[in-house]
């Protein structure tokens, strides 16, 4: 495969991606919504969206990779493509900010708030302002939960996140060198080691929401122990799928040893995963 | 192999969609900003005649014209379409006409997402308007959608929640071409201190843009789990607390103020030296001062929160911080007036507005430094001081920059000179009925009138009465703005392709009106 380095900055062709984008976004808004409402057929809604999303996916990102095999991308827009996979990814970090914001200032300010006024005394005199906690009125309800325990399934997910850095840095080394045999299993460790860390987060939500009282409306806890490993799971789903692609794309026969940004791109996408999944572990497991 | 590549997949520059297609499916930069900046007049008016039935409402105490739930629907959907759909679509549809023009780049860095961010708009813009006919009419919480209200309305709320998201997936990417293309695509030579002041502001906008609406994502998030699926985060019965919200969504609520005024900067640093044919004063001191601005803008976010309850700590260190703010504000200001200082002025209608810009604003930043102080705060707090200090940022601030900006680059992007007669008159009405209506606020606000009420006492009439004639005024005569604009599309005095005398930079150089593509080949800057 020959990469032909253009001197002028490549401009594309109007394309209808974004707008079937639009539309698959609009649809499964309106669909989410009626779903979220009890509305007939809103779940059917929300999957047609997301089955557009799903094309215009395909079809856009098919776009990018046929324009870059082509030999389109010369250095400069290599480098709009880092500079702009950086910025995205500080703009994830931000999400999960939110998120982590909303755990310290519970967990540090308004938790231990609960347990001080006078007015709290009065209205809940039993409940003990300590973390982990789902609450005063929950807990006053009845409610119980078993937190979740650091040194178990957490524990092992640290170990095969931690092993997949070092698996998609192999990988690249394999790529760097042209040694195809060692990128393509460098990305199918990975890539095991990501659908492992899911099944076995899968089993952990399973467990937590039969046998340990752990749900989602399980007070403050469950709900920042939930959204925060959530969507850390979700980036997980889909980082995997993003090296499920660079695998295919390996296989078939993409990337050269200089020129393999996407491959890039989706390592430091995973390094970050892995980032926060190490705060996660720290903050939302261990120090309880 | 390559070049038999390129030959079979390259269909060249012919084949572009016509009509409504174009539009859809555009990749070039001067019609996505062209897209933004219909769209977000046409938000204008929409937001705009919101407003006005405010207004006809207030103009006696008393209820007259409508239900008290639909007056809240209103004054919930002015600030959430003024802010999103009219401000910030209006600037990037500048960044995204003027940042390649200035910096000599063929376009922005990825014109497909490009459009995306674009046409991601119009789809939020449905899911808010089109909210007013769902049961229990459009979301009646307040712009800045405070729980326990929030959690309480119906189907619209989480239509707002998730139209706030799709807004937020738009700023992000768009915000990510605009800095890609300013870092990676100036022309040979434009070192970054050389950029224009447009640039540099918008330059840091996007970080800011970047850096807080996933913030705000997060925060609408955590909403919407509140509302759907069980979540606590904001039910002290759960452990949660509504005030966290407040803390979240201010962390990108304060910043969120200086994107909607940074970009406005820009403008006015670019319109304010071509009329006074002086270079910019102290331009390096007015990058810092950007910069410094963006970086505390972070560390004021509780302001808005005095009345609240904080530690006495905290409201004395957001108090300073508050303050603290007005020394960069105060070099930018000093340093227009000194660019105007002994220059040769004169006073065309995009000047007219810059300078307007420049006092009005500075009244606005002043309401903003006494609502500074905690212990005015408390007592203003939720008053008609507060409605009247922002529309002086936001409306002779931003929407008077935004002005300037069109009657500054118009001749640029259409080719032809607009009517100085016209222009005029709707600078001297929308500045005389901008002050009509917002100054009268600050002493409503002095003297008690709460915000958000369709209803107030009766002392409060004669100003209030003021305010609503002066809103007609100043709504009214936003038509001649929307005349004057399609007089010089369609035709006019032919611009030259310096069109300003005292104009610099690289936007001058190219023809009016400015070709499809330009600057394939990039220019040298010495």
């Amino acid at each position: 495969m020959s990469l032909a380095q253009t001197d002028k900055y490549y401009l594309p062709q109007p394309s209808l991606w974004p707008i079937i984008g639009s539309v698959a976004l609009l649809t499964m808004a309106v669909g989410g919504v009626m779903t979220m409402h009890e509305i007939n057929h809103g779940l059917w809604v929300l999957l047609a969206g997301l089955a557009v999303l799903f094309f215009m996916m395909f079809g856009w990102f098919g776009e990018v990779i046929r324009d870059s095999e082509a030999g389109r991308y010369n250095k400069q827009v290599d480098s709009s493509y880092r500079w702009s996979m950086s910025w995205f990814i500080f703009s994830e970090v931000m999400f999960f900010a939110a998120f982590f914001g909303a755990l310290f200032y519970t967990r540090v300010l308004s938790v231990p708030w609960l347990g001080e006024s006078d007015t709290m005394q009065q209205l809940w005199p039993t409940f003990k302002a300590a973390w982990p906690t789902a609450g005063p009125g929950l807990t006053a309800d009845g409610l119980k939960f078993t937190p979740m325990e650091a040194w178990g399934i957490p524990a092992i997910n640290t170990l095969l996140l931690l092993s997949s850095g070092v698996t998609v840095t192999w990988a690249h080394w394999g790529l760097k060198k042209n040694n195809r045999m060692q990128l393509i299993l460098g990305l199918g460790m990975t890539v095991t080691l990501g659908v492992v860390f899911l099944c076995l987060q899968a089993y952990e939500y399973h467990h937590a929401y039969t046998e340990m009282g752990l749900t989602l409306g399980a007070g403050v806890y469950g709900a920042t122990f939930f959204m925060l490993t959530g969507f850390h799971g979700f980036h997980v789903l889909v980082g995997t799928t993003m090296l499920i692609v660079m695998l295919l794309r390996s296989i078939a026969g993409h990337f050269t040893a200089e020129h393999h940004f996407a491959f890039e791109a989706v390592s430091w996408y995973w390094h970050f995963v892995d980032v926060v999944w190490v705060l996660l572990f720290i903050l939302v497991y261990w120090l309880i | 192999m390559s070049d038999a590549a390129h030959a079979h997949d390259d269909h060249g520059h012919h084949a572009h969609p016509t009509g409504i297609m174009r539009w859809l499916t555009t990749t070039n930069h001067k019609d996505i900003g062209s897209l933004y900046l219909w769209f977000s007049l046409i938000m204008l008016f929409t937001a705009g005649s919101m407003a006005l039935l405010i207004r006809s409402e207030l103009f006696e105490p008393g209820m007259q014209l409508m239900h008290p739930d639909f007056f809240n629907q209103l004054t919930t959907m002015h600030g959430l379409i003024m802010i999103f759909g009219v401000i910030m679509p209006a600037f990037t549809g500048f960044a995204n006409w003027q940042v390649p023009l200035m910096i000599g780049a063929p376009d922005m860095a990825f014109p497909r997402m490009n459009n995306w961010s674009f046409w991601l708009l119009p789809v939020a813009g449905i899911m808010l308007l089109g909210s007013f006919w769902l049961p229990g009419g459009a979301v009646a919480g307040g712009w800045t959608m405070y729980p326990p209200l929030f959690i309480q309305g119906g189907v619209s709320y989480d239509l707002t929640i998730l139209a706030v998201h799709i807004m937020g997936l738009s700023s992000i990417m768009g915000s990510i071409n605009i800095i890609t293309t300013i870092l990676n695509m100036r022309a040979p030579g434009l070192t970054l201190m050389k950029m224009p002041m447009f640039v540099w502001t918008w330059l840091i906008t996007a970080y800011l843009l970047i850096a807080t609406m996933p913030v705000l994502a997060g925060a609408v998030t955590m909403l919407l789990t509140d509302r759907n699926f069980g979540t606590h985060f904001f039910n002290a019965a759960g452990g949660g607390d509504p005030v966290m919200f407040q803390h979240i969504f201010w962390f990108f609520g304060h910043p969120e103020v200086y994107i909607l005024i940074l970009p406005a900067f820009g403008i006015v640093s670019q319109i304010i030296p071509t009329f006074s044919r002086k270079p910019l004063f102290g331009y390096a001191s007015m990058v810092y001062a950007t910069a410094s601005i963006a970086i505390l803008s972070f560390t004021v976010w509780a302001h808005h929160m005095f009345a609240v309850g904080m530690p006495v700590a905290a409201q004395l260190f957001f108090m300073f911080s508050t303050m603290l703010i007005a020394v960069p504000t105060g070099v930018k200001v000093f340093n227009w007036v000194a660019t105007m200082w002994k220059g040769s002025l004169t006073f065309e209608t995009p000047m007219l507005f810059a300078i307007a810009f420049v006092c009005l604003f500075t009244i606005g930043g002043f309401s903003g430094l006494v609502l500074a102080m905690a212990p005015v705060d408390i007592q203003l707090q939720d008053t008609y001081y507060v409605v009247a200090h922002f529309h002086y940022v936001l409306v002779s601030g931003a929407l008077f920059s935004i002005f300037a900006g069109i009657y500054y680059w118009l001749p640029k992007w259409t080719g032809h000179m607009y009517n100085e007669t016209l222009g005029k008159t709707h600078f001297w009405l929308s500045v005389i009925g901008m002050n009509i209506v917002f100054f009268p606020m600050h002493f409503l606000g002095l003297a008690g009138m709460p915000r958000r009420i369709p209803d107030y006492a009766l002392q409060f009439t004669e100003f209030n009465q003021i305010a609503t004639v002066g809103a007609f005024i100043f709504g009214f005569s936003q038509l001649v703005f929307l005349v004057l604009v399609l007089k010089t599309i369609k035709g006019g005095a032919k611009a030259s392709d310096q069109v300003w005398e005292g104009a610099q930079g690289l936007e001058w150089t190219v023809p009016s009106p400015a070709p499809y593509h330009t600057f394939e080949t990039a220019p040298v800057v010495k």
